[in-house]
């Protein structure tokens, strides 16, 4: 594998990898391939012009993984990343993507990366997707992920998205359509510091009997950092869908929640919930009257909430 | 031991001050299983919240082990030895119940360690070690936690605010026989409990009846408990649950 100390560091912490992972595997680094692996069941194609990647996985493929991570070490680099998935029917996979940039420099890193999920019938995902930026060069981290998942019946699709630090700009898209009988959860941690900018917008469309969508977003805004929650979710047929949005918002920071529902059909049921507050003041005292300091404790609340 | 010394405390509003507390003196020795009662609003809840340091006295001094700890935070006091049981347990979205008794030890406490301290307070721990503090536990629940958490920190002075409130009379008879043990195990430690059940006054070695912000009478348990069975202060809960009315 083709990659620096700072290359692996930003590994680590975007898809928990210390080395080589078993199954399939894509690295990216400084908009170069550093390396890929493939096996019987899953593939990993390059785009003819060389705009991403297509990866495809064989129906019925059981107990398998595939790794994505992305890293931008060097400043001033911006690219747009077009990665395509095609998950066979009755696959039962987990894929793990992740973006990390370390800049130190004074230009501008950005990661655009485009993900594409089309899930055949009965085709099972779990999707964990992890940002992280380092680095104290006067250059921005920016990552403007948008991900559109296609679900075709009784498919599901479990997405767990995690930005925690030192992303200064992110513009997140996620656009999900579903069949009958589909399922899709998403579980976003978002913590923004500094004067960083995060929006994080998502559109479910319920198409069949049976669908349902549960997306639940916990975040933390401190500093001066501002964030944008905007989750619509629509019921076309009878389905269940649920938005939460809940957030603790700390020093100067700012929060905008724009949970939307849009039902087209008499038995669709939506739901929606957003809460914002500065962590309870009991909470710090419980936390204290058992040896914490107020910051210790402060800590212990948000490592929990954003667990 | 703990001694508090001319505690007064008085809050301001529309311009008027209300004393909530007037010339508070008593003394816990150690080895001793103390209980504060009263009416609703004689002020108990405040006096227990002043010994954890969350409010501060007006004027007065509070020493313990001799050492005046008037001016110390709630951290300083918590680690000087004070342990506070809330009368409302805490939720908290996202810590758990191995988390909060981690955190009440100060150690990367094993499962199975914090476990019998689940099991102490009567919950089957395997069904709870993983759970979220937060409100999908019930009142009850909730309850044992914020004491398992309070003993897992074996203090020299734990501190019970009303550990009857919240909870139904089921669970509350199950929980006297909890404190019936910590009564045995008490050591060289002490334990302040307000408290308006007759199952805890009963077990106390000293009670203190507190009336509109003042120390009314102490003395010996039973010399106490006969002048106040029946009165307002240590009504049976079913009786009171009666006169009150259920909703």
């Amino acid at each position: 594998m083709k990659m620096d100390a700072i290359q692996k560091r930003l590994i680590a912490e975007v898809a928990g990898l210390h080395e080589v992972p078993a199954g399939a595997y894509n690295f990216r680094a400084n908009s170069q391939l550093a390396g890929r692996q493939t096996t019987a069941n899953i593939d990993i194609q390059s785009k003819e012009d060389g705009s991403g990647i297509d990866i495809t996985i064989k129906p019925g493929t059981k107990n398998e993984s595939v790794h994505i991570p992305v890293v931008l070490s060097a400043s001033g680099i911006k690219e747009t990343v077009y990665n395509d998935f095609y998950v066979g029917a009755g696959a039962d996979v987990v894929i793990v993507a992740g973006c990390g940039i370390d800049n130190c420099g004074t230009q501008d890193s950005e990661h655009d990366g485009v993900h594409r999920f089309f899930l055949e019938k009965g085709a099972k995902v779990k999707y964990v997707e992890k940002h992280y930026g380092s680095g104290d060069g006067d250059g921005k981290r920016i990552l403007n992920p948008v991900t559109e998942v296609t679900m075709a019946e009784d498919s599901s699709m479990e997405m767990e998205m995690v930005q925690i630090k030192g992303v200064d700009s992110t513009e997140r898209m996620t656009k999900a359509s579903l069949k009958a009988g589909a399922r899709l959860v998403i579980r976003e941690r978002l913590m923004t510091h500094g004067q960083q900018k995060a929006f994080s917008g998502y559109r479910v469309t319920l198409d069949g009997e049976g669908a349902s969508a549960d997306v639940v977003s916990r975040s933390v805004a401190r500093d001066t950092s501002f964030q944008k929650f905007d989750a619509r979710i629509a019921g076309n047929a009878p389905c269940h869908g649920h938005t939460e949005c809940d957030s603790i918002i700390m020093d100067q920071g700012k929060i905008l929640a724009v949970p939307s529902l849009e039902a087209n059909h008499v038995d669709a049921e939506l739901v929606h919930e957003a809460a914002i507050g500065k962590i309870a003041g009991d909470q710090l005292i419980k936390l204290m009257t058992l040896g914490l300091t107020e910051k210790e404790a402060e800590e212990q609340i948000i490592n929990g909430f954003l667990k | 031991m703990l001694k508090l010394e001319h505690i007064s405390f008085s809050v301001t509003e529309d311009d008027r001050t209300v004393e909530i507390l007037r010339d508070i003196n008593l003394t816990v020795d150690d080895r001793k299983f103390v209980v504060i009662t009263g009416p609703n609003g004689s002020g108990k809840s405040t006096l227990a919240r002043i010994i954890a340091g969350i409010e501060t006295p007006t004027s007065g001094r509070i020493l313990l082990d001799g050492q005046d700890i008037t001016e110390k935070s709630i951290t300083e006091r918590a680690k000087l030895g004070i342990a506070f049981a809330f009368q409302q347990p805490v939720r908290f979205k996202g810590l758990g119940v191995l988390d909060l008794l981690r955190l009440a030890t100060g150690r990367n406490l094993s499962a199975n360690e914090a476990c019998e301290y689940l099991f102490e307070v009567g919950l089957c721990a395997k069904d709870y070690i993983d759970r979220e503090v937060n409100a999908s536990l019930s009142g009850g629940e909730l309850k044992r936690i914020e004491i398992a958490t309070v003993m897992a920190r074996q203090a020299k002075l734990t501190l019970f605010d009303e550990p009857e409130a919240g909870i139904d009379l089921w669970s509350f008879q199950n929980l006297s026989r909890i404190f019936a043990k910590m009564r045995e195990d008490i050591k060289d430690s002490s334990i302040l409990i307000i408290s308006h059940q007759e199952r805890i006054l009963s077990i106390a070695d000293e009670i203190i009846v507190l009336t509109d912000g003042r120390i009314e009478k102490k003395g010996p348990a039973e010399e106490i408990l006969a002048g106040i069975i029946g009165t307002e202060a240590a009504a049976p809960a079913c009786r009171r649950l009666h006169e009150e009315g259920t909703p």
